[in-house]
């Protein structure tokens, strides 16, 4: 059973998607073409905020090869709808958040600088760009709203929307927190801003849309993380076609990080156009467009206060978060700053009360929604710099401060203050051994030595924990969630006993093909080169929700684990027959099915072989082997760990180096610890880049200043050091795998740790992120 | 205009217009589409690929300037059943995830390798910076890096 062993459960396989990607042959959306294919390039507002007053496109209409001009009044004259947020949230007072019109393409206002009102669809790109630059629109500009922090006395950008409020939304008990801090004997206050980050996947957005004149059939190829939710939206939603009759595919898709979650008005207008024109139109995103109209992500503006007793346990914390939401509520910019972001304030601490506040608002700028992490990072970011602050003001050992207040494993399944119940964990445990591998004891030769040569060194901590798995359906919708956080899996064996798995997860990176393929052979006994996932295209796979929050594994794969379980159960049915006992006798492992106390046993390709060829059948079954199962979690799963940091600081030139980063995280049970640690090694260079070189910045006027890779910063190579991650396990409890999620941890704790080693070398708790050089010189010069 | 090269051994003489830029016409007119565009400044070097054995963006490199040379893509260098060393390392090292940067970083990895010696972590970094990976934090390409180092010498 050597195979078995090499490709079984914790083993680091090799990927089994690998092959086409290095050899070239991998299959975006933009490397589809079809006969006859046309394509579009966007009309994009040059204004943050603007009345379109009208569009000429005579001039454009003029040149050869232009098949069209398209606007967003001849989108609605057709009948399309706006596109909707998935997530209602619910106010302080009980009413529903206030919500704007999204149109995919403006026709009447436009409000951020790329917001689409039309395209052009031409024979070739070169053609479309150079007639989308004569198309003559007029607009009357209008003072944009830029600043979050000023939204609420700006100007409202929307009709309705008073104060630019979307929603006035808090968790927790408000007095019971104040009477705790006004008590407190000592209260560490904060005040700090999370950076609006633009996720920039290496794969621009893109969009191919075919429609079938002859069956009515639509088909959208594009770059999405959940073809079955895109479909959804533009069926019932936007009213682009009749669900049967829109197949979207999202084929191999370089990257996502959350930004291809969402339903963008770009793939909407190509599929339109496509019906419209009758021909394949095809569009990919210049990486200007990229960071113009994807979603971004983080900006929030935030004061926090945590109060401590004279031992330093923590009494009460209090947050009140300003979250920018963008012009227009993306599909799920509502609950980002809510249920995903206030209920993870208790973090890995006994905090017995909490309360948080948020006011999410709009201004004239790119819609913001999740990005790797998802409000768990802000949530972190808050908790862990004001308990590293709060141990600086009271003189003492940060490490101890938290050891202090950790939930101990003791204490599970605990429920905190803010909604969620925690299922399992060990928090000191991922704390000790990160604290080990750091070298933490020998940090004060090191700062000494670093001292010595004209640098400053600084140490710092970050214990995190995130919520994963999103769980489950009914309370997700109680709470204004749209729709179903659910997975479906099939396995479907075929005659000869390999077998296709279908999942409604999708994979974007995360090596789905071979993680899943182990669970399956692990537990079918079959080879893993005899299992092939399918993903990723609404016409092969039943339904799905896709891949966000770290879900795959601990909800898909669940799923997936659902239908084996009913394969197997019908196999046992299958041989009981065929060794004429009864199915109680069947014991079903390493590929066998056996009749217990004999030698006598079936192999798992004999029995799919006579299930498709039922020669010799039970008569009360179907024949067939192809199971489906749906999996609803009953609870999130909580990974958690302890990320740490070393930065070194040059005094002359304020250039800072991370000089070392570890992560020990505790993600349950894992699969393929090779893919595991690469999602790890991913999410911290997220983490590091939102600490250090990351933001998205606007200009008064709402114009992006960084708008190219020039301009913002993502790391690269040499920005990075070598990473040092290991994991500790407690099983998640409540899902068959006991797996958490391995997909956002990185960028999840890594920022705090970082800023907390930063503000450590420099003495001083107030840098910002991102943490440049020319900031922290700044800061040095006084 | 015809440009007349040679891309992955074979010679190939095309029309294209003036403007015509290296990575169009390989994706478009020649169908390699393992070579990708992530940026429209240079940033990014997906598209990276070899012009007369050294590196070069591909987008930033007219048709016109490539004829005839000799041009080398990702679908040049090895096939599923005879990998480069460099594209057996990237999958030996886990040094990819979702495979949009892998065609240019292994292709640029190449050149670096050929162009150094005495490669250690810091220089392959250093040596690939204008490659940009935004899946794998790096740590597992520099791995891949230098196992296929001694392989190719």
């Amino acid at each position: 059973m050597a195979e078995a062993i090499e490709s079984g459960i914790g083993a680091p396989v090799r990927r089994k998607e690998d092959m086409r990607f290095i050899t070239g042959e991998g299959r975006y959306t933009d490397d589809f073409s079809q006969r006859g294919q046309v394509y579009a390039a966007f009309l994009r507002s040059p204004y943050a905020r603007a009345r379109l007053d009208s569009v000429d496109a005579s001039e454009a209409l003029a040149m050869e090869g232009v098949l069209a001009v398209l606007t967003g009044q001849d989108m609605a004259a057709d009948g399309f709808g706006d596109l909707p947020c998935g997530w209602t949230v619910k106010q302080k007072d009980g009413s529903d958040m206030v919500t704007a019109a999204h149109p995919p393409l403006a026709h009447s206002i436009v409000n951020y600088a790329g917001e689409p009102y039309g395209l052009v669809v031409a024979s070739s790109v070169a053609v479309a760009r150079r007639a989308a630059e004569r198309v003559i629109t007029e607009f009357t500009e209008l003072d944009a709203v830029v600043n979050p922090a000023l939204a609420m006395d700006s100007e409202d950008i929307h009709a309705g929307v008073v104060g630019n409020l979307c929603y006035d939304w808090e968790l927790g008990d408000a007095s019971a927190t104040d009477a705790a801090l006004a008590a407190a004997a000592h209260v560490t206050r904060l005040d700090l801003t999370n950076n609006r980050l633009i996720p920039n996947a290496m794969e621009p957005r893109a969009a191919l849309g075919i429609y079938d004149p002859g069956t009515g059939e639509h088909t959208l190829y594009t770059t999405s993380q959940n073809p079955h939710l895109e479909r959804l939206v533009l069926s019932a939603f936007v009213k682009v076609a009749p669900e049967h009759k829109l197949r979207v595919i999202a084929p191999d898709v370089g990257g996502g990080f959350g930004s291809k979650i969402f339903v963008y008005p770009e793939e909407t207008a190509v599929i339109w156009a496509a019906r419209k024109l009758r021909r394949p139109v095809k569009w990919t995103a210049e990486r200007g467009e990229s960071f113009l109209a994807d979603a971004h992500g983080r900006d929030h503006v935030t004061h926090a206060q945590l109060g401590l007793d004279e031992q330093g346990r923590f009494v009460a914390l209090k947050v009140q978060t300003t979250a920018n939401l963008g012009a227009y509520l993306s599909l799920f910019g509502s609950s980002v700053p809510t249920y995903l972001y206030g209920t993870l304030l208790a973090g890995q601490y006994k905090t017995p009360n909490i309360h948080v506040e948020v006011h999410g608002v709009y201004t004239n700028t790119a819609p913001v929604d999740a990005y790797r992490g998802a409000g768990r990072p802000e949530a972190t970011y808050v908790v862990e710099r004001i308990v590293e602050i709060a141990a600086r003001e009271l003189g003492m050992d940060p490490v101890e401060l938290r050891r202090r207040n950790m939930i101990q494993p003791a204490d599970f399944p605990y429920q905190t203050p803010v909604a969620l119940v925690y299922d399992t964990g060990d928090y000191e445990a991922s704390l000790d051994k990160a604290l080990q591998l750091i070298d933490y004891a020998g940090f004060p030769a090191r700062r000494a030595a670093a001292a010595v040569a004209g640098k400053r060194r600084g140490i710092g901590l970050s214990c995190y924990i995130e919520a994963c798995g999103l769980a489950p359906s009914k309370l997700a919708i109680s709470l204004g969630a749209g729709v179903g956080l659910y997975e479906s899996g099939e396995v479907r064996v075929n005659p000869t006993g390999s077998v296709t798995v279908f999942t409604g997860t999708h994979s974007h990176g995360q090596g789905h093909e071979t993680t899943f393929a182990q669970v399956v052979a692990a537990r079918l006994g079959v080879d893993i080169d005899d299992v092939e996932l399918v993903h990723g295209d609404t016409g092969r796979v039943e339904f799905g929700l896709g891949t966000y929050g770290s879900r795959s594994l601990s909800v898909g794969g669940s799923a997936i684990v659902g239908a084996l379980e009913k394969v197997i159960a019908k196999g046992r049915r299958i041989a009981a027959h065929m060794l004429e006992t009864d199915v109680e006798n069947i014991d079903f492992e390493e590929g066998q099915f056996r009749l217990r106390d004999s030698n006598r046993a079936l192999s798992f390709g004999e029995v799919a072989f006579a299930a498709y060829v039922p020669a010799d059948y039970p008569e009360d079954l179907e024949p067939g082997l192809s199971e489906k199962a749906f999996y609803d979690p009953e609870n999130f799963t909580y990974p958690a760990g302890t990320h740490i940091a070393e930065v070194e600081v040059d005094v002359e030139t304020g250039v800072v180096a991370l000089v070392n980063l570890v992560a020990v995280d505790d993600f349950g049970i894992l699969i393929n610890p090779l893919i595991v640690h690469g999602q790890v090694h991913g999410g911290l260079a997220q983490g590091a880049g939102q600490a250090l070189l990351e933001q998205a910045v606007y200009d008064e006027y709402g114009q992006l200043q960084t708008g190219s890779l020039m301009d913002y910063c993502i790391p690269r190579a040499d920005d990075l050091p070598d990473f040092l991650v290991d994991t500790t396990v407690t099983p998640c409890t409540h899902n068959p795998l006991g797996a958490k999620g391995c997909g956002e941890a990185g960028a999840i704790g890594s920022p705090a740790a970082i800023m907390n080693a930063l503000t450590d070398a420099l003495g001083v708790n107030d840098i910002s992120m991102p943490a440049t050089s020319e900031k922290i010189w700044r800061a040095l010069s006084g | 205009m015809e440009v007349t090269l040679t891309v992955n051994g074979s010679q190939h003489s095309l029309e294209v217009a003036e403007n015509t830029l290296l990575v169009d016409l390989l994706r478009e007119h020649l169908r390699l589409t393992g070579t990708h565009v992530g940026c429209d400044t240079s940033q990014c070097g997906a598209c990276t690929v070899h012009l007369d054995g050294r590196s070069v963006k591909s987008c930033s490199v007219l048709a016109a300037q490539a004829d005839g040379a000799e041009i080398t893509t990702i679908e040049g260098i090895g096939s599923p059943d005879d990998l480069h060393p460099m594209q057996a390392a990237f999958r030996e090292c886990h040094a990819l995830q979702c495979g949009f940067c892998t065609p240019g970083m292994i292709m640029s990895a190449i050149d670096l390798v050929q162009s150094s010696d005495d490669l250690d972590r810091r220089a392959v970094r250093e040596g690939l910076e204008g490659n940009l990976c935004r899946c794998t934090g790096y740590h597992n390409i520099v791995d891949a890096v230098l196992r296929a180092a001694p392989q190719m010498k």
